[in-house]
């Protein structure tokens, strides 16, 4: 029963003297420690891998099943209250809507890996989206690239502000960014102020061509074939290569086929997206076809995020920190500095997020819901298994998370609930993924 | 005042440190790895510690005992950087040394495993043990090279007991946990392993784990610093015994030379009629007289 690591027998040297005393590990043991480790690294054939996977499951140690459950019946219930939910139309709609959010809960989850917040991360947008705008809506435009650059420099710069200023004073995220808040909605009156006739009436419109298409024009269908080929490769390719590599060490890798259902299963996903949105949605003459720009630029910035925290000295610490500030500081991590960082991520993600938003809205205005968009990227990120409390939690369960809320958003739109309806399906979802969490935890922790 | 200026370095019978001990020549033979000389540490008007003269070899295991309060804290946090010692001074592998910082005492090969461990649960047992050491290959995190190094760290150690070496820390036992914190130590290159009550609040079982893993640390050249209450495990695992009473260190010597008895009388009062000083069970021939017991107070 007590197998070492990876089933490799221990070496045993002939004529030690202290041989390691090896407690039997007993059958409830081992099926605790599956409960906790992946079944990636135990599990040898693909009937093995499901029955930890079921075990966890049953456990509450589910990753990201919840999510998916809980956004295949939200769908199924507005699909059966409104058939036109998953037309074509409608879908390309969700999308367009659900980048800014899904991207403002991207860069909460920063601050909440290490256990704080950040409030001020929608109006901290609202300024990125009208700082972009109004460089490209001057007498004199600057390009465009420096329109976008500047912006998302200015939101990086004002969160790691917020960051310095709680690693320095020691004051709370929740107090100084709660200021924030106040004070980013403020000096976003005061920039559309000076503005002058280009944010007249608060609103600045969008006349760039490049910024206006971001969320809103689409990928020809050809090319949306193509990119979605060429990304399916590239994931296979990096599995398949990265298992080999772990087998050619001696260490355990998941079988080939959950590796091949993993890719099939992302694989079926982006065909079924990629079949719907290719088809013309227009009813008049001019044919409206294929991907939204908006989702390729998601899944990429997806992509990297979960490349910065997953496989990078920076994320290990962000993960650390968030765990345990104290192991960290004393393996000589610097937790001023990645505190400071992980507000400077927030900022540089809400930036981005303040161009897109523009870019769905087609203008940017001065009263700009930053408020609610803050508690949105909370609920999303959370509802994605992101931790309140540090240390656990994905980029890719963010970006579900925040789907969630696109989909109660567009939903509730669709079915003409209006906002009540929308904050009270948006509270509900997030109280059910924070209570089936914290059951699960409970249930968990009982050893 | 204590003197115990006899003490010898190896015993023939003792654990050798193995080739691919990490200490360097200098370290063997008389010269131990740490020397403890004359080090006092006062608080103001409180004297925590008086003239403690005491030698750590390397391959070896030295239990540090004595009663609440005695100065046992004191004295590790001395070696490992978080106190100046008021008088006296270290001596590393021959030289000097002075400990500014827990940093100082880090990059010399001192690592101090507290009772709290300092794991991260929330990480797997690789990402603990190379925590502010990771491996990179292409700006990138090798986990590949690091899992291999972690894996050969912990067969070194014999730990075999975890199934999953990328399993989360806090799915682990207390024995578990306390190894990992142990091999995140030898893993940053530690010589000299200092363990803060190690056995406190485990069961049978994970004691014995442990104990197997204070062995298993010795017996490939690293030396270790045991601060333990508990008289069974010393006797256990202990080469050698330094107890210290009253900020004052009542007497060191060779495990043999010690039985419960006497070491509870030297924890408690300072001084002991029942040392078998001189009758070491035949075990240590060099060892007569190595026992020095200072009777002041």
């Amino acid at each position: 029963m007590s197998s070492p690591e990876s089933g490799e027998p221990a070496q045993d040297e002939p004529g030690s003297v202290a041989v390691a005393g090896e407690p039997e590990t007993t059958e409830a043991e081992a099926s605790e420690i599956a409960l906790t480790s992946a079944p990636e690294v135990l599990a040898g054939s693909l009937g093995e891998y499901t029955r930890i996977w079921l075990r966890r499951v049953r456990n509450g140690e589910s990753g990201a099943l919840p999510v998916i459950i809980g956004l295949i019946i939200i769908g199924a219930y507005f699909q059966i209250r409104e058939p036109a939910f998953l037309s074509a139309g409608n879908i390309a709609n969700l999308m367009t809507q659900a980048g800014f959010i899904i991207t403002f809960c991207m860069a909460q989850t920063f601050p909440l890996l290490l256990g704080e917040i950040d409030l001020s991360l929608g109006f901290n947008a609202g300024i990125g989206g009208a700082v972009a705008l109004w460089m490209v809506a001057t007498a004199h435009p600057f390009p465009t690239w420096a329109a976008i650059v500047v912006a998302i420099a200015v939101c990086t710069a004002i969160a790691a502000i917020e960051g310095l200023i709680i690693v320095w004073l020691r004051i709370p995220s929740f107090v100084v960014t709660l200021a924030g808040l106040l004070g980013l909605n403020g000096v976003l009156l005061w920039l559309f102020e000076k503005t002058g006739s280009v944010g007249l009436g608060g609103v600045i419109a969008d006349h760039n061509g490049f910024i206006n298409g971001l969320v809103s024009s689409n990928v020809s269908p050809t090319a949306g074939w193509i990119i979605l080929i060429v990304a399916v490769a590239l994931a296979a390719v990096y599995m398949i290569f990265r298992d080999q590599r772990r087998r050619r060490n001696g260490l355990a890798a998941p079988p080939l086929s959950v590796t091949i259902l993993k890719l099939a299963f992302v694989a079926a996903v982006g065909l079924a997206l990629v079949l719907i949105l290719n088809h013309n949605r227009s009813s008049g003459v001019i044919p409206l076809e294929g991907v939204p720009w908006v989702v390729p630029v998601v899944i990429g910035l997806t992509i990297v995020m979960s490349i910065l925290l997953g496989r990078t000295k920076f994320g290990r610490y962000m993960y650390a920190v968030g765990g345990n500030a104290e192991a960290a500081r004393r393996a000589g991590v610097s937790l001023s500095r990645i505190r400071v960082l992980a507000f400077a991520m927030c900022g540089l993600i809400a930036g981005i997020t303040g161009i897109l938003y523009a870019s769905f809205l087609g203008s940017i205005s001065n009263n700009i819901a930053g408020g609610q968009y803050v508690l949105y990227s909370v609920a999303g990120a959370v509802i994605g298994g992101v931790s309140l409390f540090g240390g656990r939690g994905r980029i890719t369960g963010a970006v579900l998370g925040g789907f969630v809320v696109a989909v109660i958003y567009n939903g509730v739109i669709l079915l003409g609930l209006g906002a009540a309806g929308q904050y009270i399906w948006t509270a509900a979802v997030l109280l059910a993924a924070v209570t089936l969490d914290a059951l699960a935890r409970r249930g968990s922790t009982v050893t | 005042m204590v003197t115990n200026g006899s003490e010898d370095g190896t015993r023939p019978e003792g654990r050798v440190p193995s080739a691919s001990a990490p200490v360097g020549p200098e370290a063997n033979g008389d010269t131990p790895l740490l020397r403890l000389e004359n080090i006092g540490k006062s608080f103001g008007p409180v004297q925590a510690l008086t003239g403690i003269n005491l030698d750590i070899p390397a391959g070896k295991v030295t239990a540090l005992v004595g009663d609440n309060g005695a100065g046992k804290s004191t004295l590790i946090k001395c070696i490992a950087g978080i106190y100046q010692p008021t008088t006296g001074h270290l001596v590393w592998q021959g030289k000097s040394a002075h400990l500014h910082s827990p940093r100082d005492a880090t990059n010399l090969g001192i690592a101090t495993v507290y009772q709290d461990l300092a794991l991260a649960d929330n990480l797997d047992i690789v990402q603990n043990m190379l925590l502010g050491h990771e491996i990179t290959r292409f700006g990138l995190l090798d986990e590949i090279k690091m899992e291999l190094a972690a894996k050969q760290t912990l067969q070194d150690l014999r730990v075999t007991t975890v199934r999953s070496i990328r399993q989360p820390v806090g799915s682990l036992s207390g024995g578990q946990r306390q190894a990992v914190a142990v091999a995140k130590a030898v893993m940053q290159e530690a010589k000299l392993v200092i363990m803060d009550e190690p056995t406190a609040a485990l069961g049978v079982t994970q004691t014995e784990l442990v104990l197997s893993l204070i062995e298993q640390l010795a017996s490939t050249g690293h030396a270790v610093l045991v601060v333990s209450h508990n008289l069974t495990d010393v006797f256990r695992v202990a080469d050698r015994v330094a107890v210290v009473y009253l900020g004052r260190l009542a007497a060191v010597g060779p495990v043999a030379e010690f039985d419960t008895s006497s070491v509870v009388d030297l924890m408690t009062t300072g001084a002991s009629a029942r040392l078998r000083t001189g009758n070491g069970g035949g075990s240590e021939p060099a060892a007569s007289g190595n026992v020095s017991s200072g009777s002041e107070g």
